[in-house]
């Protein structure tokens, strides 16, 4: 690319300094916009990226494809007698479980945009500070939604059956995203305040294989020893399993949904607070 | 918006920031006068870019005070965010959106309407001379195209305080005086430019006062007339056609001039550095006399320039050591030599 500097250059148009005058005079600076609407517009440029790089949505696709087909077939017969009986079982918590896994690399885009200009042109900008980081978290929930339909349509096309009927599967699709964004500020402070991708990476895996596997996503945890079922069932991964599996299935478990709601709010409030003030001492 | 108040952009008051050991800005006052250029000239790692990402808000200092405008950069930081834009070393937008979109973005960012920031975005790029452009992703821009789309997105909302990091580094001769272009016609409008740069030239061309910082300190301060005359009226280049001739030449040059000579790596050309004290006729008769006494001595000289003093020589002069001495503790940039 940078071969072509000089030939480029010097087949560029002349900068019209006449248009350049009118532009600069001054008009009337416009207000600033609200929170809600600065957050929209660094939504909009998740989108944009995906638009130009639909590369990144693979593991968004792929990922939760591959996790459904795997666990299906590779626990089906031995822990529900047949994969047909597991999926009932098994699919929300794998849906809940690929969405969770997937908010990691909300860390690695974070981080990998610091290494970058644009990120000194948001931050000398008058605008609501969290919102380059809402609009992260904006962009990466259309992430997860795809990546729950995809997983639901698998899952739906192997044989799972939900009882919640359309209202149970949106509700726990939206809980599920919720969550996810919730969540996702943990990632946000990595990728702040660690100094390169592959550590933001390392740490991820390590927080999120544990609390993924370490939940009642696969099994029931009434067969684990009773300092696992301590942490299995107090697992914040459990709760919003729980929840997504009880609303899909019909029941509506109350506890489990306000469970998920508040450590979804815990998250947001712990680590919303330490990425802004990462965020603004970068 | 305008800035007639106390007549200045920016005021600094021993500011300071440290990384781990090093003291990257020593102590640096600077008063801006508003509705100028200003520049800030150093070579690489002077503390010029710290210098200007505090007064961007971007980095807290640990010492020290400033204001830009009248508001304290940290108390006040989101008052400064108002008026002020930033154009970094390396292009300030991102490079997966195109050039429409990332204008787009900024303003509506900037407060404007989808449809005024379209248009705004689109008048802009036609300013530019980047319309053809417009729908490719920057990642594949040139340099001087990079160069243009970030001070397009620096003035999407005219700001009163526009800093200028480098804006010219690594662009080549005809780029760089588009950018000198555009800068002249940023500050025609009323906006105050505070450009940093490592070459004295750019810092001649546009800077009506300029402050040479060096190891995180203001060690010259003035208007560009005072500082070249604390350097030195200049340097005379020669490439004799004869290298054989070139002792004969540097000897003459010396008694006639009574300046420091000095061989190039090239072996028939040569620079003579004239003084100031030492004699009262400007460097352009000086260099006349010079020429005079080589003709006469049978040297024949192909060509000739007077040239103004380069970035290292002010440095020579105001430090006594040149911009990369081993001592100075800098990694050797040949971009310094072509400037120079």
């Amino acid at each position: 690319m940078s071969t072509a500097t000089t030939t480029e250059s010097t087949e560029l148009a002349p900068v019209s300094a006449d248009s350049l005058a009118e532009l600069l005079v001054s008009e009337e600076r416009p207000p600033r916009p609200s929170a809600w609407s600065a957050s929209m517009t660094f939504g909009w440029r998740a989108v944009l990226k995906i638009k130009h790089v639909p590369e990144q949505l693979f593991d968004v696709t792929a990922f939760p494809i591959m996790m459904v087909l795997m666990y299906t077939y590779l626990f089906g017969g031995a822990l529900a007698g047949s994969p047909k009986e597991y999926i009932q079982f098994l699919l929300p918590g794998v849906l809940v479980m690929s969405v969770v896994m997937i908010t990691m690399y909300t860390g690695v885009s974070v981080n990998t945009d610091i290494e970058k200009g644009v990120f000194d042109r948001f931050r000398t900008l008058p605008i609501w500070r969290p919102s380059t980081m809402v609009g992260y978290l904006l962009g990466d929930a259309l992430r997860y939604t795809i990546a729950s339909v995809v997983i639901l349509t698998v899952g739906m096309v192997l044989g799972y059956r939900p009882d919640g009927g359309v209202a149970g599967v949106l509700v726990g699709i939206a809980l599920l995203v919720a969550f996810a964004f919730a969540f996702s500020w943990i990632w946000t402070m990595f990728g702040l305040m660690l100094r390169t991708e592959k550590s933001v990476m390392g740490v991820s895996m390590m927080v999120i294989f544990p609390l993924t596997f370490l939940s009642n996503v696969f099994v029931d945890p009434r067969t684990m020893p009773g300092w696992l079922q301590a942490f299995v069932n107090n697992s914040p991964v459990t709760h919003l399993a729980s929840a997504v599996r009880g609303v899909m299935a019909g029941d509506w478990p109350a506890d489990e949904i306000a469970w998920s709601l508040g450590w979804a709010g815990l998250f947001v409030l712990v680590f919303g607070p330490i990425t802004m003030r990462l965020y603004n001492r970068k | 918006m305008s800035t007639q108040t106390s007549g200045l952009a920016i005021e600094t008051a021993g500011l300071v920031k440290t990384f781990g050991e090093t003291r990257a800005v020593d102590g640096v006052d600077l008063a801006v006068p508003a509705g100028t250029v200003y520049g800030v000239l150093g070579p690489n790692g002077a503390g010029k870019t710290t210098t200007v990402k505090m007064l961007a808000t971007l980095l807290r200092p640990d010492g020290g005070e400033a204001h830009v405008f009248g508001h304290d950069i940290v108390r006040e930081a989101d008052a400064v965010r108002g008026r002020v834009s930033l154009t970094g070393q390396y292009a300030s937008v991102d490079e997966d959106l195109t050039g429409t979109e990332n204008l787009v973005l900024l303003g509506r960012l900037l407060g404007h309407g989808k449809s005024a920031a379209r248009v705004r975005a689109a008048r802009l790029l036609e300013a530019f001379g980047l319309t053809e452009a417009a729908g490719k992703q920057v990642k594949h821009y040139s340099g001087g195209m990079r160069r243009r789309i970030d001070i397009a997105a620096s003035i999407l909302n005219t700001p009163d305080l526009l800093f200028l990091d480098e804006p010219t580094t690594g662009l080549d001769p005809r780029s760089r005086n588009q950018v000198w272009d555009i800068v002249r016609a940023v500050v025609a409008q009323g906006t105050t430019v505070l450009l940093t740069t490592q070459y004295l030239d750019e810092a001649d061309q546009l800077a009506s006062r300029i402050a040479v910082i060096d190891h995180g300190r203001v060690i010259a301060e003035g208007t560009k007339g005072e500082l070249k005359a604390s350097v030195g009226a200049g340097s005379v280049h020669l490439r004799l056609r004869d290298p054989d001739q070139r002792p004969l030449a540097a000897d003459l040059l010396r008694r006639v001039l009574d300046a420091q000579v000095q061989d190039e790596s090239d072996p028939v050309a040569l620079t003579a550095r004239l003084g100031t004290a030492a004699s009262h006729d400007t460097a352009a008769e000086q260099a006349a006399r010079a020429l005079g006494e080589l003709a006469r001595a049978g040297v024949t000289v192909d060509n000739f320039s007077l040239g103004q003093p380069s970035l290292d020589e002010v440095f020579l002069a105001l430090t006594g050591h040149d911009t990369h001495a081993p001592g100075s503790g800098r990694s050797h940039d040949p971009k310094d030599e072509v400037a120079a």
